[in-house]
Parts: C-alpha cells; structure tokens; sequence
C-alpha cells in the first residue's frame, strides 16, 4: 500500500478508535452513547478477539492443539496486577508531576502491558518446550494440566489476593483494547503470510514430511507458541485492568474451552474466522439473555445445544480455512473433494475422510 | 503408623471412586480415541438420579441397605442410557470427521448437561439422604474404617470384577477388544462396530454412575458442578495408568487418589498446603506425559514413518 | 490460504478491517443510547436500595436468607408509611457466591440502577470484592453479617451491623478455655475465605493467651469431597475441641467425616455454619458441637419473639441469624434516610455512621468509629437439629443491659470478656484497630472486673 494509503487508514483507525471509546463514556458525546451494559460485551468481545487470534496460530495454523490458554491469559493479567499494585503505581505518582497525568498513567499502562505480555511469553516458553514433543490429545491434556497448575498456584499467592481476589486500578478503554486487537491481528497476520508462516503451516499438514525438508519443527512450534501466549497475556492484562478485579475464577478451563470454541466455530485455518468466531461466542449468550422470562434462565442450555448443533453440523467451521472475501459469496461451484485418507498405522480406529481441511487429514497421523 | 494406614484407607477410598470414572475414559478412549469431556458429568448424573430417586421411592427417610441397592442399580442403568444417547447424537454423526471436532463435541455436551441441571435445579449443594446407617470400625489403634468406605471398596472391587469377566470372558468383551485393536479390522470381520461402540459407552457410563451414588453416600453434599474436576483427575488417573488400558485405569485411579490424601494429609510437614490438592493430580500428569506418555501400564505404539 | 504476493495481501487485510469495521458499526447501532441524564437518585420517587448476594450457588443459603429478612424489613417499613412518605423498593442482584461477580454486580447497581444504598453481602471474600466499587462511586453499603475486620477498612461508605471476627474468635476461644476447658485445639480452616482465615487467626491468638495450645492446623477448599485426610493428621494430635470456622456446605460433611473416624472432640464454628442445610448433610454427628452466632431464636424478649412469629408466618421456618441481620441492616438503613433527611450519598453515609441505640433483634447497634457495630455474640449448642442456647459473652466495656433474657443453660462458668484477655487487636497483625470495646466507659470496667472474679452463676444473668 503507497505510504499515503496507509497512513490515511492508521489515522482513520485511531479516529474510530477514540469515537467508540468516547461513546463508552460516561458522559457520551454529544449526549449519545453506548450503556453499560453494551459497552462491556463490545470490550469482552474485543478482548476475545485478541485471544481467539492468538490462539489461532499456534491451534489453527501450526496445528498444535493447546486447551491451556486461560493459564497464559492469568499469567498476563496477574503478573501485570502484582506490578502495578505494588510498584508501578507509586511510579505513576512520580511521573505524573513530571509530564502530567494523562502521559504519566498511558506510559505506566504501557510497561504493564509490556511486562505482562513479556512474563507470559517467558511462561509459553517454559511449557512449551517440554510440551511441544507431544502430539495431539496428549499435547492437549498436557497444557490442560499446565493451565489448571497456574491458576491453582496463583489461586494461593496471598499477595495476588488469592480467592478473595485482587483489586487492581482500572487503566484499560476501547482506545487501549481496541487498538492491541487490530495489533494482534496485524502481527499474526504478517507472521502467516511470511516464511515462517509458511513453516507453521507445513508442520500442520504433515509434521513428518516438514522435518525432511529440513524444517526445525521444534524451532518453530515454539516460536509460535511463545508469540501465541505473549499475546494471551496481552489480553490478560487488558481484562484485569478493565476489570479492575481479577479473580482466577476467571481462567478456569472453561475459559480455555471458550477459546477453543471460537475458533473452531470460525474455522480454524482462517484469521477473520477467529475473529467471527469471537465474535459469535461473545455475543449468542447475551442476545439469549433477551429470552422472556423464565427463559433467560436457560440460555447457557440453549448455547451449549447450539454449539453442538453447529458443531454437528459444519463441523469445519464457518469460514473453513478461507479468509473472508466478498468473491466466496459469488462463488456458485463447491471446492472439490478432497483424497479418502485411511489406515495410517496400527490401532486407529476412525477411517478419515470428509471436507477438504486440512486439520482433518493431519489427524491420521495421531496414534499414541 | 496408624495415622498412615488411616491415610491409606482414606486415599484408597478416594482413589476407587477416580478408578471407576477412569474407566470408562480409557474404555473409550481406546475404541475411539475420544476424550469423552462429557463423563465426568454423566457422574454427576448419576448421582443426582440416585438423589431423586431416593426420595421418589421413599428410601431418604432412612437408612436401608434396600434402597441403596436399587438406588444404585438404577442409577447405573439410567446413565447408561444417557451415555449411548450421547454417542448416538453427537458423538456418531462425527466419526469421519477430524478428532478435535468430536472433542468440542464432547465439550459441548458436557456443558449442555451441567448448564441444564443448574438451569433446572440450582447450582447450590443439596444433600444426599442417608442410605447407609453409619457406622466405624477400628481396624487397630487409631486407624478406621466406615461402613461407607467400606461400600465403595466392596462395591468398586465387585464392579471391577464384573468388567474383567465381561470384558475377557464374552463375546462382547472379545469384541470389544477387536475393535479396540482396529475398527476396520474388526468391522470386515463382521462386528457390528456401531453396538460395540454403544455397548462400550453404556458401561463406562454406568461405572461412572456407580462412583457417582457411592461418593454421594460418602460425602453427601452433590451440586451440578461436582463432575468437572472430579472428571478431570479421573482422566488424569486414566493417563498416569495407560489410557486405553484397562488394569491401567484401575491402577491410576488409586494411585491420584493415594497421592492426594497423602499431600494433602502430610503434605505440611514439607512446605505443600492442602490446598495445593488439586493440583497434584495435574502435576502427576505432566510428570508422566513428559516422562513416559505411554502411562505405567501402557504400551508405545510405533509410529510409521 | 490466500496466495501470497503484496496485493492479496493487501486486499485481505483491509477486507479484514473492513469487516471488523462493519461488525463495529452493526453493534454500535443497537447499542446507542442517550446519556448523561439526571440521576436516579432524586428527592421524589421510591427509593431504590440495592441488595446482593449469593442466591444460587454453594452458599446460597445466605444470600436467600438475608434477602428475606431485607425484604420483610422493608415490607413493615413501607406498610407504616415508608421513608418520609416515599416507599422503599428493594433490587436484588445474584452473585452467585463468587466475588468477581459481587464486584460486577454492584457495579451495575451503582452505574445502571443508580441505587441510593447497597445492602449486602454475606460471605466477607464477596463484600471485600465489591466494597471498593461502591466507596469509589461514594454509595454507602452496610454489610450485614461480613464479620471480617478489613471490609469496614475499605472505606467510609463501608459499615455493617454485626460484629467482627477478632470479636467472634475471641468469644469462641474463651467458650473453649473457660467453659469447656480445652487445652489443646486443632483448627480446620477453608484455605480461601477470608472470613475462615480471619477466625483462625483470632481464635488462635485468645486460645493461646488463655493457656491453651494449637495443636494442629488444617485447611480444605470449598468445593473438597474428602476431608478424611486432614481429619486423621488432626486425629493424631488427640485435640480437646477441634475449631472449625467456615461454612456449612463443607462443616456439615466434615462432621460427618469426623464421626466416621471415631473422633469425640467436639466441632466449635462460627457464624457461618448457620443454616438449615448444614444439618441435612451432617445429621446426627453435628449434636454436641457449638457456635458462636448473632443471636438465638430462642431468646425470650418480646421484640425478638415478635420477629420470630411474623418471619415464621411470612416464610414458613424459623429465622436464622443471617435473616435477622439482613433486616436490622434494613433498618439501620432506612433509619439513617430519616435521620439525614436526603439520600445523597455523603450525608446518607454520616447519617448511618452516626447510628447509636439503634435497638434491633439483634441486639443494640452503635457504630464505632470503624463503623463496625458493638454487640454481644451468643453461643450455641448444636442438639437434635437444633441451637441451644448457652451463654451470652460481651465485648470488652459492654455493659449487659439489665433485664437481659435468662436462659436455661448447663452451668457453666461465666465468661466474661473483661476478665479475660485485652483487647484481642492486639495480637491481630494484619488489621489495625477495630476493637470492640472502644465504646467503653470508665466507670463501667471496674464493675465489671469484679464481678467474673466472683461470679461462678451461670452466665447468662448479668448483673
């Protein structure tokens, strides 16, 4: 894109960024703005986004299938809570009489964020390294395991409020959320659409053959597993300083299958896919909460049938592993299918076959 | 010493509930190669079928070893019901399609029927009528053991008996086996692989069941949630023994629970609060996924290059 | 996967955009509205007081039974007229028992219902969690029955009408020295409630300065199904009573745990085992157990009897402690209206830190300066699905109030807190001073010194 162009569109984003932040404040503009209540589902959904995206390149794109992203996601958020509560608060103060108070509070949110994002990729690494010679279920299992391990260690650390909690100061708006997820999205993207993104993809379709290309699949998966979590601790710091309360009520497991879902339901080979399907998960529970009356009681029921209705029924996902184009919509003719796959080694038992992703060939392979 | 043998007993009255839910992980887990999310909840089923049951039938007014019995056949059969229901409408439809998806499956069904009982019944705790009268017997000094613990000992050791004679002795067992060995095989071989695979559901689902009134007899206090992280160390338990080996989930079972009883029981002598019980059983896995994958009891599979 | 040359790649990324954009806008359509409207919390129109609590989850006996003492409160007091003529209307919130959910929900009682006051909430871990939302919005929020001492330390706009756990603890203690004449106690704490943590930590103080010794210390998490393991390291270390502060979805199965492993000591607890479900799960290995609590049903004053029979006719059971509280907390609250004669937030708060004799059924409230109220604890004797009244003891200075209800009770030794330890803040490290007995006169303390040197009556007459 000629410089002009671009930075035409940055400028643009950032406008649109303030507008929507300022339609969250208290205050409005001009009299307008969104409630509460719209403006919290619009900063959760933004938050899934960056973690839906995350998650997508180290699941999605490199095929390494990680149910333990809640983990990284506390790590992020406590790690940054613990420095601003006991530290970097007091370094506010102190600037603050230097260059003012909007400087001063924006620079100390941007260290949070930094160390945040930084001690949960320094914890990717460190789960990732041993984890990563596993292949499916069990690599699956074995980030479950290290997931529910964080937050139980965290869970008693007194200091971090253990399950009373911790009550942190607020710093996080749209313009901060909202901004790191299309700078997410940026990064992931252009990690894909580059050579190492290449390599990412070569060890999902078929890890083996990668490695006799002279791949370093290790080298790799870990790569993207350490980008993946640094930026589900980014998220965690956004959600902590939002929420201004962090509980490790919050990064349960079922906040790792969350994630999951949403990218699964979008499709798990495509970017914008992630973002549908944050989308998607965010907001079918709270339009269910408009159900009359008694109604409303069941609509984590009437979510969950819906996933497994969806699931059940395009199994690949919304987007599959396109992205979105307006030409998919002018497209008349289905994609060919792709070549029956059987066997594969002793003692599988499903014979795989089906739509052309290429998540469900690799799956053969799996055999433990 | 008699505090040790206490913990002991304790641990392995634990660890023979986590045995019958792994079981039913690992008898799954080798047919399909699924992680059936779902079982930990059919646990919960069971235990809340076994709940109004006892009151629908008149048992909950008191102690009888009567009620407990058909409290505890009926609940195992009602879950079972619900375990080939499940693989019938989620888990079938999806056999040709990648493992992931019929993982998120599982998922989903799981949260279908936690959601369900909390939508319906509330997610406080209600308390499981008594259906065994209480009672302790010392086994020597300070060392005892309840007629509960007895009960689940008793009732595990049988079902697990029962599993090894089905699963060895019969034709379905052998079927079993066969497909657990290769389900093309064993479908040209002329098993009708859709029954096994229900038969093999609706036993791991009425173990599940069982371990569910047994504990609700133990520690009365049920709620909607108590499957999920019980499920989840009674999957870790299937790992550590081998998953998709029978004996291995017996075993596993009662080492996780060994292992936290005693952590939790001696555990602050060396520095471990109670409260790190949890994550004993998540550290265990780690240790053994990194060490030996296969499990204790489990046996590598050569993988073609 | 698009093809990888600059122009798809550009493409791609600004249909990327664009969509977000796109889903942006869609949302932003639906969630418009107009803002920055007058407040809710006018001079004319009912009066909305925000109620929170666990309603559904593991404790939701609390939540349910406070809000139904919070409601009846309020039925009487808008069947009388109401507030200066305007009604009160009650809007309560469920938390679920989780304390990010308090934290939220009173965020959106402050923000969207524009509440005038908050009532709640039970379990201190959940007010601890949303106290800091209202002091910062400057919404003044009685507790009811938090009783541990950092929820108050919050904030100014932060008070409750019960007592607190160094009170609590202490009382408990003393019942064990003195009455039961424990030696040696082991304790059985719930690792994550502050409440549990905060009684330990009390009671361990008093016990040891009565001469007593801890002998073990256990803790479980809300939520175990087996306590065995904990229960026999206890077991071996042969404790006189065994002190169990938390609450009764976990108390009632560690009974009955207890009993299974043949152990006799008796169970000692708190408030927080005060509930109909904690005798559903522990049966008959509960009798013979004791708590320290806010009050007992079956105190014979007329006030009390009276609340007693119209909650009885109005919700079919007996109130428990946390129902009583519930509506004196309403009370308080509508009291302090009167009193300030405005709902706005600065002066409704003096207003109810300034509350003094405030005669509820819980006993006679007065705010200290740390806007805890000063009140004596009873304590009770579990038996047969019932409490048993056993003695009353008294903050530090309090006098006993004359004609103060007799009971019949085993005799027992008096244990009167004056004779006994200092102030129990003393040892407490983590929380400044919250003594109860800072209301103290001179004149009283030396009658009082007297009298436990003396008295071998049973305690419960005074004077």
């Amino acid at each position: 894109m000629p410089t002009f162009k671009r930075v035409l569109s940055t400028i643009a984003i950032i406008l649109a960024l303030y507008l929507v932040n300022a339609f969250m404040s208290k205050e409005g503009l001009f009299g307008f703005g969104f409630g509460a209540y719209p403006t919290d589902v619009l900063m959760t959904l933004t938050i899934n986004i960056i973690l839906a995206v995350s998650l997508n390149l180290i699941t999605g794109f490199t095929g390494q299938f990680s149910i333990g992203h809640a983990g990284f996601m506390a790590i992020g958020a406590y790690a940054s809570a613990y420095l601003v509560v006991y530290h970097a608060q007091f370094w506010e103060r102190d600037l603050a009489a230097v260059v003012g108070f909007t400087t001063a509070h924006a620079l100390i949110f941007m260290i949070a964020i930094a160390f945040g994002s930084l001690v949960a990729a320094f914890a990717g690494l460190l789960v990732g390294i041993p984890s990563l010679r596993l292949r499916g279920d069990y690599l699956a299992i074995v980030t479950l395991g290290f997931a529910e391990i964080i937050r139980i260690v965290i869970l008693n650390i007194d200091k971090v409020g253990g399950a009373t909690g911790f009550s942190v100061p607020s710093y996080s708006n749209f313009i901060w959320v909202g901004g790191f997820a299309i700078i997410s999205i940026v990064i992931v993207y252009n990690i894909v659409h580059s050579d190492i993104g290449r390599a990412l993809v070569s060890i999902r379709e078929d890890e083996l053959a990668a490695e006799a290309m002279g791949i370093n699949t290790t080298r790799y998966k870990v790569l993207a597993f350490v980008i993946s979590s640094a930026l589900a601790g980014l998220a965690g710091v956004l959600f902590g300083h939002y929420r201004s309360f962090l509980s490790t009520n919050d990064f349960q497991f079922i906040r790792s299958f969350e994630i999951i879902i949403m990218i699964v339901l979008g499709g798990m080979g495509s970017l914008t896919g992630a973002v549908l399907g944050a989308v998607v998960i965010t907001i079918m529970p709270e339009l269910l909460r408009q159900l009359p009356g008694d109604f409303s009681r069941y609509r984590l029921v009437v979510y969950s049938a819906m996933l497994i209705v969806i699931i059940l029924t395009r199994p690949q996902g919304i987007l599959g592993t396109r992205e979105f184009s307006l030409s998919w919509l002018k497209r008349a003719r289905k994609r060919p299918e792709g070549d029956q796959v059987v066997g594969g080694t002793g003692g599988v038992s499903i014979a795989e076959q089906g739509p052309p992703s290429a998540i469900d060939r690799k799956k053969e392979e799996e055999n433990r | 010493m008699d505090t040790f043998v206490q913990q002991l007993i304790n641990g392995l009255t634990v660890g023979a509930i986590y045995a019958l839910i792994a079981l039913g992980y690992t008898m799954v887990y080798g047919i399909l190669r699924l992680i059936n999310f779902a079982h930990g909840d059919i646990y919960m089923v069971g235990a809340f079928v076994g709940y109004f049951l006892a009151f629908q039938l008149g048992f909950a007014t008191g102690p009888s070893l009567l009620g407990l019995s058909v409290v505890l056949v009926a609940s195992m059969i009602a879950a079972a019901l619900v375990g080939m229901a499940i693989e019938r409408f989620a888990y079938r439809p999806l056999r040709k399609y990648a493992r992931m998806t019929t993982l998120i499956a599982a998922i989903g069904v799981s949260l279908l029927i936690e959601n369900l009982f909390v939508a319906r019944l509330g997610a406080a705790p209600r308390a499981f009528p008594q259906l065994l009268s209480e009672k302790s017997y010392t086994l020597f000094g300070n060392a005892a053991i309840s007629k509960s613990q007895i009960l689940i000992f008793a009732v595990s050791v049988a079902l697990m008996l029962l599993l090894q004679w089905v699963i060895f002795k019969t034709k379905v067992g052998t079927a079993m086996r066969a497909v657990s060995f290769n389900l093309n095989s064993a479908k040209l071989m002329g098993i009708n692989t859709d029954f096994i695979i229900s038969f093999t559901f609706a036993l791991g689902s009425a173990l599940a069941a069982a371990g569910g009134v047994l504990t609700a007899q133990y520690n009365p206090q049920i709620d909607p949630l108590m499957g999920i992280l019980t499920g989840l160390k009674a999957f870790v338990a299937a790992v550590l023994g081998g998953i998709g080996n029978i004996p291995g989930a017996v075993l596993g079972g009662l080492l996780i629970g060994i292992a936290e009883t005693f952590v939790v029981g001696y555990g602050q002598n060396v520095g471990i609060p109670s409260t790190f019980r949890d994550a004993v059983a998540f550290a265990i896995l780690i240790l053994v996924l990194l060490v030996r994958p296969s499990g204790l009891l489990g046996s590598t599979v050569q993988e073609k290059v | 996967m698009s093809s990888l040359n600059n122009f798809d790649r550009e493409e791609t990324m600004k249909r990327i955009l664009l969509s977000l954009g796109l889903i942006a806008t869609l949302l932003s359509t639906f969630a418009c509205e107009r803002k920055g409207g007058p407040g809710a919390g006018g001079q004319t129109g009912p009066i909305v007081v925000g109620y929170y609590g666990d309603l559904t989850g593991r404790t939701s006996n609390f939540g349910q039974s406070t809000k139904r003492g919070v409601e009846m409160a309020a039925d009487e007091i808008n069947k009388a007229g109401g507030i200066n003529g305007r009604q009160i209307t009650i809007l309560s919130e469920d938390d679920e028992g989780r304390p990010e959910k308090a934290a939220t929900v009173v965020t959106k009682l402050i923000n969207q219902d524009r509440v005038v006051a908050l009532l709640g909430e039970v379990a201190s871990g959940n007010t601890l969690a949303a106290a800091p939302k209202a002091q910062a919005a400057n919404v003044p929020m009685i507790s009811p029955s938090s009783t541990n001492p950092a929820v108050t330390q919050v904030g100014d706009y932060i008070s409750r009408v019960c007592f607190i756990d160094p009170f609590q603890g202490d009382v408990m203690a003393k019942f064990a020295a003195n009455t039961l004449k424990a030696k040696k106690a082991a304790i059985m704490l719930d690792f994550n409630s502050p409440y549990s943590r905060g009684l330990t930590e009390f009671f361990e103080a008093s016990f040891k300065k009565l001469g007593g010794e801890i002998v073990d210390k256990q803790s479980y998490t809300q939520g175990d199904r087996d306590y065995k393991g904990q229960l026999t390291a206890i077991r071996s270390k042969n404790p006189d009573v065994i002190y169990v502060p938390g609450y009764y979805g976990e108390v009632g199965v560690i009974a009955k745990q207890a009993k299974q492993l043949d152990i006799k000591a008796p169970l000692l607890g708190g408030d927080g085992w005060d509930s109909t479900q904690l005798w559903d799960l522990g049966g008959d290995s509960l009798n013979g157990d004791y708590i320290s609590n806010h009050y007992s049903v079956d105190d014979p004053s007329p006030a009390i009897q009276k609340f007693v029979a119209d909650y009885k006719a109005r919700n079919g059971e007996v109130p428990d402690a946390l129902a009583a509280l519930g509506y004196d907390a309403m009370k308080v609250l509508a009291d302090a209206i009167k009193r300030a004669g405005t709902t706005e937030g600065p002066q409704l708060k003096d207003a109810i830190n300034a509350t003094k004799d405030f005669v509820g059924v819980t006993g006679t409230i007065s705010l200290d300066k740390d806007r805890n109220a000063v009140k004596p604890a009873v304590v009770l004797k579990l038996q047969n699905r019932k409490y048993i009244y056993q003695e009353t003891i008294y903050p530090e200075g309090m006098t006993p109030p004359s004609g103060a209800p007799t009971a019949p009770s085993p005799a027992t030794s008096t244990a009167s807190p004056a004779a006994a330890s200092p102030s129990p803040t003393a040892k407490s490290a983590a929380s400044p001073a919250s003594s109860p007995a800072k209301a103290a006169s001179p004149a009283s303390s030396p009658a009082k010194a007297a009298s436990p040197a003396a008295s071998t009556k049973p305690a419960s007459t005074p004077n």
